[in-house]
């Protein structure tokens, strides 16, 4: 059984995020459990955002990955409670992240008027844009020194 | 409507959710500068959010085969529970801006006090959801004062605003039968919204109206006749095609 977890969670490791591609959805924290019970295996996800709308997508590509790995059987619940946290973003996640433009999360501040180190130059000279971005998790900023625009991944 | 008080107070929370979302989406490629049209998009998107987790609990307590989808689709005017300020037309941004923060503010209060419901799910939603509704009360609040302190013009615009909106606030604190029975007393966040309102007016150099006349009718399914043409328009595909998917 344990194996069994534990070759499922291989597989979710390789299911990248539909909105953020560089992140895998274990990166991301939104896989709260696998469980394997009389051949059936239970898959828990959790919402970033309530009206996330990628949800739907993340459970097909979930069954499409166990179906194409033989498990013939699966069931995608979804939690509600706790609520996700971007607490539960690996360390490895938030380092993607920054590599491919989006300022990751930093506990320090939800939505700070300026001071999110831009992921292009890291300079802190930075303001903020708009409180929403391009996804219900990001805000966007703009870098004052080297001008470029970015999407800061909210504090949540 | 026969039903129960939990069931009608989750139908209740779910169509203000909707309601308001689909409003807000009107402005979706309409608003005033980019940045805004993404923000006003993005709220409408957490509402009918929150929207979809209060119809799926509503209708796994309804049973007979109801469904989130037959729930905001299938319903008729008269068995919307949603309040009338959210149903309201978009109007200006000083209009949208102002409503979302009365509304917000709202349930910002509501979903504190329901985080220690005696329902689980009720609670799990309002946790899940006040994180969300945190940052809409912060972004209405900030556009708030930004128009009041803006240009002759902007300040004109939200007290037109203030003047149109107030008489619908009222209901909010109003209580229901289903809320009473379902152990939520709205009339308790008056005092609270009131003055987070009047400290945010303050600062947005707007009067706190006076005026205590209050409209109601919305919570218990007598609505403005703003809300049947949003629901033609909302319901269309679905009472044409039915089942339909795509």
């Amino acid at each position: 059984m344990v194996d069994t977890t534990q070759a499922v969670y291989e597989i979710l490791s390789r299911i990248a995020d539909p909105e953020i591609p560089v992140l895998t959805i274990l990166d991301l924290g939104i896989v709260r459990n696998v469980e394997v019970k009389d051949q059936e295996v239970i898959v828990t996800i959790t919402s970033t955002y309530t009206g996330c709308p990628a949800m739907d997508m993340i459970a097909t590509q979930i069954r499409m990955e166990l179906a194409a790995a033989g498990y013939s059987s699966v069931r995608i619940e979804q939690s509600i409670r706790p609520a996700w946290t971007t607490d539960w973003m690996s360390e490895a996640g938030k380092e993607k992240l920054k590599e491919y433009g989006i300022a990751p999360p930093d506990k320090r501040f939800t939505i700070p008027e300026d001071g999110v180190a831009c992921p292009r130059c890291g300079s802190n000279n930075t303001r903020l844009v708009s409180e929403f971005g391009s996804t219900a998790c990001k805000a966007l900023y703009q870098c004052r020194d080297c001008q470029e625009p970015f999407d800061f991944f909210k504090c949540h | 409507m026969d039903v129960n008080p939990t069931t009608e107070f989750v139908l209740h929370l779910a169509d203000n959710a909707l309601i308001l979302g689909q409003r807000n989406a009107e402005w979706c490629g309409h608003g005033p500068v980019l940045e805004q049209d993404i923000a006003i998009s993005n709220i409408s998107l957490d509402l009918i959010g929150q929207a979809r987790s209060f119809y799926q609990y509503a209708a796994e307590l309804q049973g007979n085969g109801a469904t989130e989808d037959s729930l905001a689709y299938l319903r008729n005017e008269r068995q919307f529970r949603n309040c009338l300020l959210v149903e309201q037309p978009k109007g200006d941004w000083a209009t949208t801006t102002l409503r979302q923060f009365f509304f917000s503010t709202y349930q910002q209060l509501l979903f504190q006090q329901l985080l220690s419901h005696s329902d689980e799910r009720i609670a799990a939603i309002a946790e899940k959801t006040l994180k969300e509704v945190n940052y809409h009360v912060r972004w209405s609040s900030e556009w708030v004062i930004r128009l009041g302190d803006g240009t002759a013009e902007s300040h004109r615009r939200l007290e037109q605003a203030i003047q149109d909106l107030w008489l619908f606030t009222g209901e909010l604190f109003t209580s229901t039968h289903y809320e009473i029975e379902s152990g939520v007393d709205v009339a308790l966040l008056r005092s609270n919204w009131e003055e987070k309102i009047r400290s945010n007016f303050e600062e947005a150099s707007a009067e706190m109206p006076t005026n205590v006349f209050a409209r109601t009718g919305g919570k218990t399914g007598l609505h403005s006749e703003h809300l049947g043409f949003m629901l033609a328009e909302l319901q269309y595909l679905q009472r044409s095609f039915p089942g339909c998917e795509w």
